[in-house]
């Protein structure tokens, strides 16, 4: 869907087996962008965990909910909107994941807002009461080749 | 459309398990049973052949998390390989070459079962 201002975005329902969808629409979108191949991947992968968050998290696998994939090219960056209308949580509270901590003990939580951190440049939310929570990912044209911190 | 598909194969004492496509939170639970399989069958030499996977988000990381120590107590391991590029670099993220044996090839993660515990 084109909207008005000329950002493109797309609305799913808050199941599993649209994230393929949303996939390659974002990562068509960061490729004519101009992202290379890598990025592009990476803004992807950013994504996808963004959705599962919201429908594990923020839904809690109910699956008739909505979520909008928004993509808000800027001169310098590339930003994805991401809405829902479920459950808000603190991404403060996640730290950064203890891979040996998750060993055994079928703990899966966590993994995704820290890789979304490491592959994007910034991630920022927004939850106000009354209105839909977003999740912002952000990637600086810039700092385009490499994934954050590595 | 078959978004990811698994493939076994048994060869003595080593499941060699083949995985081809997307591995998200859609079809992780797919990985989750083969595993759960394995164990009930009692085979813990596990090679994961990654060659054809063409994509993995941490839904499918959790469940190579949530397996492996089952598997190790019983005397095997998970051993994965010859992933491409692209694949390697979302483990290495998460810092899987540090705890799990990655290796190019299938051949040479199944002869490692086969040499003697150090």
């Amino acid at each position: 869907m084109n909207t008005q201002t000329g950002h493109k975005s797309k609305r799913i329902l808050s199941r599993t087996d649209h994230l393929l969808e949303v996939r390659e629409f974002v990562g068509d979108e960061a490729r004519a962008f101009g992202f290379s191949e890598e990025d592009a991947s990476n803004i992807v992968l950013a994504v996808d965990e963004a959705c599962t968050n919201i429908i594990k998290h923020a839904y809690q696998y109910a699956t008739d909910k909505e979520i909008e994939v928004s993509i808000v090219p800027q001169h310098r960056s590339f930003e994805i909107r991401i809405f829902d209308s479920g459950r808000s949580f603190d991404p403060s509270t996640i730290r950064q994941p203890d891979l040996k901590e998750h060993i055994g003990h079928h703990k899966r939580g966590g993994l995704g807002v820290y890789m979304m951190k490491r592959l994007m440049d910034k991630v920022e939310y927004n939850f106000h009461k009354g209105k839909r929570n977003e999740v912002r990912l952000i990637k600086f044209r810039s700092n385009a080749s490499t994934v954050a911190g590595r | 459309m078959i978004d990811f598909k698994i493939h076994q194969r048994d060869s003595e004492d080593v499941s060699v398990i083949e995985l081809k496509g997307y591995l998200d939170a859609h079809t992780a639970p797919d990985l989750e049973t083969a595993f759960q399989k394995l164990i009930t069958e009692n085979k813990f030499n596990i090679v994961v052949n990654c060659r054809d996977l063409s994509y993995i988000s941490s839904a499918g990381l959790g469940v190579f998390m949530a397996y492996v120590e089952d598997i190790r107590k019983n005397k095997g391991d998970i051993k994965l390989t010859n992933m491409t590029p692209k694949v390697y670099n979302v483990f290495d993220l998460l810092g899987f070459p540090i705890l799990y044996e990655i290796y190019k090839d299938e051949q040479e993660a199944v002869v490692r079962f086969h040499e003697p515990k150090k």
